[in-house]
């Protein structure tokens, strides 16, 4: 893996997380939390600056940022696209919607398109049941979708990037 | 003491409150099957996650099954340890557990040794009723470590070793579910980790998930090769151990017959690690009286305490997490080394062959031993000081394959000239043995008095850092004990912030030390076996008449024939080394971004 250089200002607002909770290696999750907060996501020198700080093995580090689903080693797209497999939104056919994406991208759930635009994730409910099936793109809610309308809501965003 | 009185299995008993069921049944001599717990109590070393769930008892008036390891006992609790609910339950743990095992005991080294097959024939299990999704990890070998982790069943016994009780922060469980998987950071393989290859991890590994590499088919290809001329060296500690793989008590001593053993398996010479042991000493100790001389000179450059170096593990841990204090340590190779760097100039010039027809094979109770062995600096033109390095239960395995009846073997001597020791090279083998060692050399070097006694009680036992102060008629030494990788973390941390009281330190990486060495048969969490290994190795000493290294008449005749001084040019070009930082490139990286 090609060495990341972290840019100096988030790395200076890294250190300032890990005083803030005083380097205390109790508070790794919420340092954690943070850090992704700040980075997007939580690759390899980040981890490794963390570990520094609190005096503990990057092993660990690692250790719980595997556990945790919610914490990412892939940066994220531009456009973070999350599908919804809650009861709900599943019985209504979210899993096909999640297929066409995957075909759509060319990339598996946990993946990241090629030129950075578009991330592929699932989760469990986002409290819109009503709309099933549901899927959120960068924040932006899409209810009672289908496989066919996948293509279109691609193209919106691809368009927005040629302008 | 607050008591309670339980009923376990139908017998009445009464235990200091907080003791567990699991413990409360163990004084009564019932075993409850365990399988993710483990406890060295002298070591301070507990796993205990309650995960496997194969210790449940039946505890009356309780709707479900208590893991009986972290259940207390409370007063009028009935307990049943093998009601049929209890025992069906533990079939099912096990099927379950078993049917994600690889089902190849026949073919795993662990055979016959495996905590986990143990179990399942006492539980009398004939069929896994469970099918489903097998792992499907690649396995990471090491120089000296193998890792497979489809064979892991999660107990997390080398995950606490390695955090809790060694400090080196290398193997973490990763991932979860189904994924989960004990490993490294970043998964990378061992070699590419923190790893101090001290083994402690394979020795605690209840199943084969961790093992030490096998190097058994090159000893046997070597002997095989009539132009070889094969020699064995044993560690002192080697010599404590292999006789339990072959129904002995723990701790008897059968050197004697594990050198009739090396003979009929086919060594040309079977020689003793401890001479280089003796030699040992004579390096360092000398190298220890020369920087106390400067030291108590006023030279302000002589690193203090000297620290010292036969123990891999320990060098490579200084090499990977401490590289700032590497010239601390002392620059004498370990004894391993030694012997192939003698074995290999001298006693081949003594031959009058080349060094490359002599294979030296070492006979030790360590796995980081086939790192050091395979180090580049060891070798001359590509050929090593020592060719392979086996451990204790690889030797076992020889013994067997090649018909040998251990038992029944008599008693025969090393050969001479390399196969001479003294009872000072003898205590290598266990904690504070090294020091002791040294400590008898040094004094008489130093007072050119003979010593009023030779057994520095105070250096000794099982204490994890223990020091004392040693009067050289007048002059007092000061030295620091430590065993165990984090006992050891904590004195490093001393002579790291300039606080370290000490004039000399010895650290052996693994608990207990070299007796309680990753290569030596498991001791399964029983801590008497490794105290009686250690009171063994102190017996050898006694039984001897020559108990310290500079009165050896072949390392007298050693020095005055091919030598020199110890610590002069030839004994430093052939009996010591230099060390490396090895430290991960995160502060490189940290400094990087800094500037930038």
């Amino acid at each position: 893996m090609e060495k990341i250089h972290l840019l100096k200002i988030k790395l200076k607002e890294l250190e300032a997380v890990c005083n803030e909770h005083h380097n205390d290696a109790g508070e790794l999750i919420n340092i954690l939390h943070a850090a992704q907060g700040i980075f997007g996501y939580l690759p390899r020198e980040v981890q490794e600056v963390i570990a520094d700080r609190l005096n503990i093995p990057v092993s660990r580090v690692y250790g719980v940022v595997t556990f945790y689903s919610f914490f990412t080693m892939t940066p994220k797209g531009k456009y973070p696209i999350s599908v919804c497999l809650g009861t709900a939104c599943y019985v209504r056919g979210a899993e096909k919607v999640l297929d066409e994406f995957q075909r759509q991208l060319e990339i598996k759930v946990g993946e990241t398109t090629p030129d950075g635009l578009f991330s592929l994730d699932c989760l469990r409910c986002v409290g819109a049941c009503g709309l099933a099936p549901v899927v959120t793109i960068a924040g932006k809610v899409y209810g009672r979708l289908s496989p066919e309308k996948v293509r279109d809501i691609l193209s919106e965003y691809y368009l927005l990037e040629q302008v | 003491m607050e008591t309670v009185k339980l009923i376990i299995d139908r017998r009445p008993v009464e235990v200091p409150k907080g003791t567990t069921i699991l413990d409360a049944a163990k004084g009564m001599g019932i075993r409850i099957p365990t399988l993710c717990y483990m406890k060295l109590e002298d070591l301070h070393y507990e796993n205990n996650p309650g995960a496997c769930r194969i210790c449940v008892v039946e505890i009356e008036g309780r709707r479900n099954l208590a893991p009986s390891c972290k259940t207390e006992c409370t007063e009028g609790m009935v307990v049943r340890t093998h009601s049929p609910r209890v025992m069906n339950a533990r079939k099912t743990v096990m099927e379950l557990i078993l049917s994600n095992h690889p089902a190849e005991c026949l073919t795993c080294s662990s055979n016959g040794y495996c905590e986990l097959q143990t179990i399942a024939h006492d539980l009398g299990i004939r069929e896994i009723r469970y099918k489903g999704e097998m792992s499907t990890f690649q396995i990471d070998r090491s120089p000296s470590i193998v890792r497979n982790m489809n064979k892991c069943i999660m107990c997390r016994r080398c995950e606490t070793m390695c955090n809790n009780i060694q400090t080196v922060g290398a193997l973490t469980a990763v991932n979860r579910g189904f994924n989960a998987a004990v490993s490294t950071a970043f998964e990378r393989d061992i070699a590419g980790s923190t790893c101090s290859y001290c083994g402690q991890c394979v020795s605690v590994c209840p199943v084969n998930a961790l093992s030490g590499r096998n190097t058994q088919q090159p000893v046997l290809d070597a002997i095989a090769d009539p132009d070889k001329i094969v020699i064995a060296q044993t560690a002192p500690a080697v010599r404590t151990a292999l006789g339990r793989d072959f129904g002995f008590e723990p701790g008897t001593l059968v050197t004697g017959k594990m050198v009739s053993a090396l003979r009929q398996l086919g060594f040309d010479y079977v020689f003793d690690t401890d001479f280089a042991a003796d030699l040992t000493i004579m390096e360092e100790g000398t190298e220890l009286l020369q920087r106390i001389g400067k030291y108590l000179n006023g030279d302000k450059k002589v690193k203090m305490p000297l620290m010292t170096s036969c123990c891999p593990g320990w060098v490579s841990f200084v090499e990977q997490h401490f590289p700032e204090l590497r010239d601390n340590l002392s620059t004498a190779k370990s004894p391993q080394q030694m012997f192939g760097a003698i074995a290999k100039s001298y006693f081949a010039e003594r031959l009058g062959v080349d060094r490359k027809r002599i294979v030296v094979v070492s006979i030790m109770p360590c796995l980081a031993k086939k790192y050091e062995a395979s180090r580049p600096e060891f070798a001359v033109e590509g050929n090593p000081d020592v060719d392979i390095s086996i451990y204790t239960r690889e030797l076992a395995r020889l013994i067997r394959y090649a018909n040998i009846n251990f038992t029944d073997l008599p008693d025969s001597d090393f050969d001479r000239p390399l196969g001479e020791s003294t009872g000072a090279g003898v205590i290598f083998g266990t904690t504070g043995g090294v020091i002791e060692a040294a400590c008898r050399t040094a004094y008489e070097l130093y007072t050119k008095k003979p010593l009023p006694k030779l057994e520095f009680e105070e250096l000794r036992g099982l204490e994890g850092i223990r020091s004392a102060t040693i009067d050289f008629d007048g002059t007092p030494v000061k030295i620091g004990i430590a065993h165990g990788l984090g006992n050891a973390r904590k004195l490093v941390e001393e002579v790291k912030n300039g606080t370290s009281p000490y004039h000399a330190i010895e650290i052996m990486a693994c608990p207990g030390g070299c007796i309680g060495g990753g290569g030596q048969p498991f001791h399964q969490g029983r801590m008497e076996v490794l105290r009686k290994r250690a009171a063994a190795l102190y017996q050898e000493d006694k039984n001897k008449t020559l108990r310290k290294s500079h009165e050896n008449p072949y390392i007298q005749e050693l020095y005055a024939n091919y030598l020199g001084e110890p610590c002069g040019p030839r004994a430093h070009k052939l009996l010591h080394t230099h060390y490396f930082d090895r430290k991960e490139a995160v502060n490189m990286f940290i400094q990087e971004n800094q500037e930038k």
